[in-house]
């Protein structure tokens, strides 16, 4: 008589991998940031549990893994869904661009929809899964597998009734995979007061990512945490992440190890007189600038005269507005006899008007990276992210913000960032904690003198330049903008 | 135990046509190699269909360990899986099939009773 154990090596012919291998080989992801998250992907042969509540991007993820598994590593998959028909987990990333149908064709995916109706089967005495590992061990054979996803076996538990039989299953089945040496991800829904509803966790052992979709002040933010990851170093803070059109990108904040390529280079802010105070020189290409200040002091204006002298230098410009319309835009900046229609017919000037309240959060700030990331633009203005900041959220926004001017710093874009504050709250609080990303911070105030108001500009600071110090008149008038003299009034009006 | 697994039942293109309903009650047993498990199952179906069953019966063995395509088509997960195809409805039951009296309820040749 036949033992079981030897049923089970029939299906591993590899044997154990070596046990102890001199440094960690991983399977890189190919998803934007997750590489860098984990020091270089999900550890080879192994299985890694991908954990949330309902709707929180795992099915996804572990798809992105298996897709960029086959297109940017050769490494053929298989996707065993328990949930989700093959018909619908095709469709749901069509918009994403992963044709599955085409990689199937190809031979390079199985994908295999296990379906189960709970309470269907009489269980008469001792059983095992050996018909699943057998499904399974068919479907890697059939393509070569090296990735394996299964979404989620925790449906198992509504199937059968005897948990301590399937619980003795599971560990044979995860013992199995890495025998096959498959990199594999298992998803699981989270449970109360546990990783996962059926505590799958205490099977997967290598590596742990929880995922997870918070909901505050009606904005939406997914993140992602490596929670465990036995043997390597890996980041441990929770990372934003975003599904865009793309797939899935995780945030982290590079700037943090400060890897971003310095420029030397000066670009005027669009204001000769402006450019005196910075040096003479103006900004630095590829740095971060804020402009706040009260409101009707001259930001936007500032602003579109610093896209519209990119475009004059023949860079491309990308404006986004989210409180005024092109139209309105256009109009404006004609009474201080600024042409901006040109630059928009000579394809070097987009204007993205958008309410940040009609998207979520989460999804405006895709579709902003999508834009920059199609159009590369070399200046970039959001005005002003004092929009994004009250669109609620508090910390977890200023947080998306922080990641959105690290991703511009990261390819070197031009940023201009404008900030309307209340009275008496120049430097408010919100914008404090973008601060410290911000290399050149001017501020804009109204002041009172001689019986009338007069717009005052200072630099703030400005981050390795020789910078003015004095308080200066701005003026506005329909030949264009101009910082004029010291400003000698008594009072600031603030 | 001295029972041996008849010859198991090989692909065929006519596998998974509907037989005619004459009466006769299909059983297929899905198993994995010779395991114990296995001809536990074997020999128990074999004393219930004798001992319980008054219809003409036929049972086919299906090795997946030989055919492991064959684990899809009726959805198999658990080794062993009985499945009743005839008579319809068709019904599904795992284990080494030593629990008669679950057996019989699963094949709605008892009604079903505190479980």
């Amino acid at each position: 008589m036949t033992s079981e154990a030897k049923v089970i090596a029939l299906e591993a012919p590899d044997g154990p991998r070596p046990r102890q291998l001199p440094s960690l080989r991983k399977a890189a992801t190919g998803i934007s940031g997750l590489d860098e998250v984990t020091g270089g992907g999900l550890p080879y042969g192994r299985s890694t549990l991908v954990c949330g509540p309902a709707g929180c991007g795992k099915t996804l993820l572990a798809m992105e893994f298996l897709v960029r598994g086959i297109t940017q590593f050769d490494e053929p998959g298989v996707f065993v869904a328990f949930e989700e028909s093959v018909d619908e987990l095709v469709e749901n990333v069509a918009s994403m661009g992963f044709d599955l149908q085409h990689l199937q064709d190809d031979g390079k995916l199985v994908m295999d929809h296990i379906q189960i109706a709970p309470g269907d089967l009489e269980e008469t005495g001792a059983w095992d899964l050996s018909g699943l590992l057998i499904r399974l061990g068919a479907a890697i054979d059939e393509v070569g597998a090296k990735r394996v996803v299964l979404d989620t076996i925790e449906t198992l538990f509504g199937a059968f009734e005897d948990a301590s039989i399937l619980r003795a299953e599971l560990r044979r089945l995860f013992l199995w995979l890495k025998q096959r040496g498959v990199t594999a991800i298992i998803t699981g829904e989270r449970g109360e007061g546990s990783l996962t509803r059926h505590g799958i966790e205490e099977y997967v052992s290598d590596c742990v990512i929880v995922l997870d979709h918070r909901v505050s002040e009606q904005t939406s933010t997914r993140r992602l945490r490596v929670m465990k990851y036995r043997g390597t170093l890996h980041g441990t803070n929770e990372y934003p992440f975003l599904i865009g059109r793309h797939g899935v990108s995780v945030l982290p904040i590079t700037s943090l190890g400060l890897q971003h390529t310095v420029s030397t280079e000066r670009v005027s802010s669009g204001v000769e007189s402006l450019d005196e105070m910075l040096g003479g020189h103006g900004l630095f290409r590829g740095s971060s600038v804020l402009i706040s200040g009260t409101a009707g002091t001259g930001k936007s204006t500032i602003a579109a005269q610093f896209c519209a002298t990119a475009c004059a230098r023949g860079e491309r410009a990308l404006y986004f507005a989210f409180e005024e319309s092109e139209a309105q835009i256009i109009r404006n900046m004609e009474s201080v006899g600024m042409d901006l229609k040109r630059w928009v017919d000579a394809g070097l000037l987009q204007l993205r008007c958008v309410r940040p309240s009609l998207l979520g959060l989460e999804a405006h700030l895709a579709s902003m990276q999508d834009l920059v990331t199609e159009y590369s633009p070399d200046v970039v203005v959001m005005d002003p992210i004092s929009d994004l900041l009250q669109s609620g959220g508090g910390a977890m926004v200023s947080e998306m913000l922080i990641r959105q001017v690290d991703f511009l710093k990261s390819r070197g874009v031009t940023a201009l960032f404008t900030s309307l504050n209340t009275y008496g709250d120049e430097e408010s609080a919100a914008v404090q904690q973008i601060g410290s990303l911000i290399d050149t911070w001017m501020v804009l105030k109204l002041a009172e003198s001689d019986g009338s108001r007069h717009r005052i500009i200072y630099v703030l600071k400005s981050r390795g330049m020789a910078h003015s110090h004095e308080i200066r008149n701005f003026v506005l008038s329909d030949e264009g903008l101009l910082v004029d003299g010291v400003f000698h009034g008594a009072a600031v009006h603030s | 135990m001295t029972v041996e697994l008849p010859d198991t039942a090989q692909p065929t293109g006519t596998m998974y046509d509907e037989a005619p309903d004459d009466g006769v009650w299909h059983l297929r047993l899905y198993v994995a190699g010779e395991s114990p498990k296995s001809l536990l199952a074997f020999a128990n179906l074999k004393k219930l269909c004798e001992n319980h069953l008054e219809h003409p019966y036929e049972i086919e063995i299906v090795d997946l360990v030989q055919n492991p395509r064959l684990a899809r088509g009726d959805e198999i997960l658990a080794i062993p899986t009985l499945v009743r195809r005839l008579p319809a409805p068709m019904r599904k039951i795992i284990g080494d099939l030593s629990d008669t009296d679950r057996v019989l309820v699963g094949l709605q040749l008892r009604a079903g009773g505190m479980r």
